[in-house]
């Protein structure tokens, strides 16, 4: 794999507060990161790190193997950032400012026409090219931050919280752009939405307290998960309280939840021992005591409860 | 070089698409053509110049320089557009002369707006047009020197109205060292050398003497050395608080 970006041993302090504390990972082309963590985490500082705002306290950041301490307008000639929060200027449009970051980028006329255009088409921007970017809508400011960022098509893209405060067509049109991209690219986004890192990212890092606690792919982060497998079951109430009873007691289930759904119907969740494959034994035993099941299914794991093992306060 | 060229005009745009570039050439040209006729008794001294009209312009320039320049890094970094601009590969001293310049280039544009006054002592009289010259000269220059020095006190700040005060302050140090009564300050207790650099130092004495058609080299390097190392300075105060 031709790796983009790589950081090695990277902390930040201010004053007494470790923000990242020797945080390594390696990102090759065609990846998408999920880079997770609580508030406060050191997702942003991280990322400003790579972009050369901030000088890290420890540790190297290499981007297109140029070194962001000794080479920063190499890397930040390959890298498009999109900083918390889409600072923009408030007083520019869309138009005026994508143009002064095509001019300060170097691209000539044919490729700022081409490339704007894209990016307006990509992320919908037509209707707001002329409108000053103060009086744009939170998801705008956003589409026009991931434009900035995209406009010199770069090699190694990150952002942070690229989709917060997009409305669902919008957050899904830009997960298929990313997609899309992320074939020539190494891309790090920034995310407290997890089912976003499901759809779209190939890995995970989980951040707490400025150290690394996870660095897997979704699914595998899903194994920890304690519905990782488990097998839900809707049923009607006449059947509950037997099915309740026999499947408690089934070897192989660590616990069961149970949430009504309707007056008279329920759905129960047979919550597995480690690596033990419920579903079998639990439609033998549904068979051989002829109770009723309206819908069973295998859960793959909940991301969050992952997410909240992982950096719980230690 | 593209990328100064690329700041300058983005800078440029921001200064003649809000309203601070009219107010502040409205109230340059308001101020310093009243104070002129009123204060300078300009039609009362009958002669065909412009020194009461100059006189007056590093006062102008004490509150409306650092207007302008209060906002060149307090803002980006109030805003967070520092951020953005800090991560475009351009370096840090490209941005700064980049902002600098074009404060520079507005300012010149408010003082060029001044020229009915140069066609009415032309009209009335034939006036001096090299002093003129000069003294067109050296009003930009002081505008330059305080622009700068305002510029890197607004990086030391987030917020606008202390980045105004100090720089103000500035200046008028900047501008009074020539005056006997700061002199004096200095002449109790620092050897000669010193109180005559700061002497020397002294933006009205300077400006001053270019106005009376005196453009003597030491004046030009007085006024590059101000403007250059406040320019450093700037560069290493963003370097220094970019990330605070
Ligand atoms: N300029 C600064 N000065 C002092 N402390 C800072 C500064 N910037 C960040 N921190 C601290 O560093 C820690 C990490 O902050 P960071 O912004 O990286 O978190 P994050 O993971 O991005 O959180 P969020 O999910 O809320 O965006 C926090 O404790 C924060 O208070
Ligand atoms: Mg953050």
């Amino acid at each position: 794999m031709d790796t983009l970006l790589a950081i090695e041993a990277l902390s930040k302090r201010f004053g007494a507060i470790a923000a990242v504390d020797g945080v390594s990972f390696k990102v090759g082309r065609g990846e998408v990161l999920g880079f997770l963590g609580p508030n406060g985490a050191g997702k942003s500082t991280t990322m400003r790190m790579i972009a050369g705002y901030l000088a890290p306290t420890a540790g190297t950041v290499q981007v297109c193997g140029f070194d962001v301490a000794q080479d920063p307008i190499a890397v930040r000639q390959r890298l498009g950032y999109l900083p918390e929060g889409a600072p923009a200027y408030g007083d520019m449009t869309p138009a005026g400012i994508m143009r002064f970051v095509a001019e300060v980028r170097g691209l000539d006329a044919e490729a700022r026409k081409q490339r704007i255009g894209a990016m307006v088409e990509r992320l919908d921007l037509a209707g707001v090219l002329g409108q000053p970017i103060d009086t744009l809508s939170k998801g705008f400011k956003r589409r026009v931050g991931l434009a900035l960022a995209l406009l010199h098509d770069p090699e190694v893209l990150i952002l942070d919280e690229p989709t917060d405060g997009l409305d669902p067509n919008q957050k899904h049109q830009v997960r298929t752009l990313l997609g899309e991209l992320s074939a020539g690219k190494a891309i790090i986004i920034s995310t407290h939405i997890l089912e976003e890192v499901e759809a779209i990212c190939s890995r995970a890092i989980i951040i707490a307290r400025g150290r690394i606690v996870a660095d897997a792919g979704p699914s595998e982060l899903l194994v920890h998960s304690a519905h990782h497998h488990a097998v839900t079951l809707r049923l009607a109430g006449a059947s509950l309280a037997g099915a309740r009873r026999l499947l408690a007691g089934l070897d192989g289930v660590a616990g069961i939840e149970e949430r009504a759904t309707a007056a008279d119907r329920a759905e129960l969740i047979l919550l597995p021992k480690a690596g033990v494959e419920l579903l079998d034994r639990v439609r033998q035993t549904l068979a051989a005591n002829q109770l009723q099941v309206d819908e069973i299914f295998i859960e793959r794991g909940r991301l969050d409860e992952v997410f909240r093992d992982l950096t719980k306060a230690a | 070089m593209r990328a100064i060229v690329a700041i300058i005009r983005r800078e440029l745009a921001a200064y003649f698409g809000s309203p601070l570039a009219y107010v502040f050439i409205v109230i340059f040209l308001a101020l310093a053509g009243s104070m002129t006729f009123f204060l300078g008794g300009w039609l009362e001294r009958g002669r065909a110049d412009l020194q009461g009209f100059f006189n007056w312009h590093p006062w102008l320039y004490l509150f409306l320089v650092p207007a302008v320049g209060m906002r060149l890094w307090a803002e980006e970094r109030r805003t967070g557009t520092l951020e953005f601009l800090m991560t475009l590969p351009i370096t840090t001293a490209q941005a700064v002369i980049g902002k600098f310049i074009a404060g520079w280039l507005f300012i010149g544009s408010a003082l060029l707006l001044t020229f009915p006054m140069w066609l009415t002592v032309n009209y009335l009289g034939d006036p001096d047009n090299g002093v003129i010259l000069a003294s067109y000269l050296g009003s930009w220059l002081v505008a330059g020197a305080m622009l700068a020095i305002s510029a890197a006190v607004s990086a030391l700040t987030k917020n606008q109205v202390i980045a105004f005060v100090l720089a103000a302050a500035a200046c008028f140090g900047f501008l009074m060292s020539g005056i006997e009564m700061v002199q004096a300050i200095f002449s109790s207790w620092a050897p000669e050398v010193l109180a005559r650099t700061i002497a020397d130092l002294s933006l009205l004495t300077t400006f001053n003497q270019i106005a009376e058609g005196v453009i003597d080299l030491r004046y030009l390097i007085l006024f590059g050395s101000l403007i250059v190392t406040s320019l450093f300075i700037n560069v290493a105060v963003v370097e220094l608080k970019k990330g605070a």
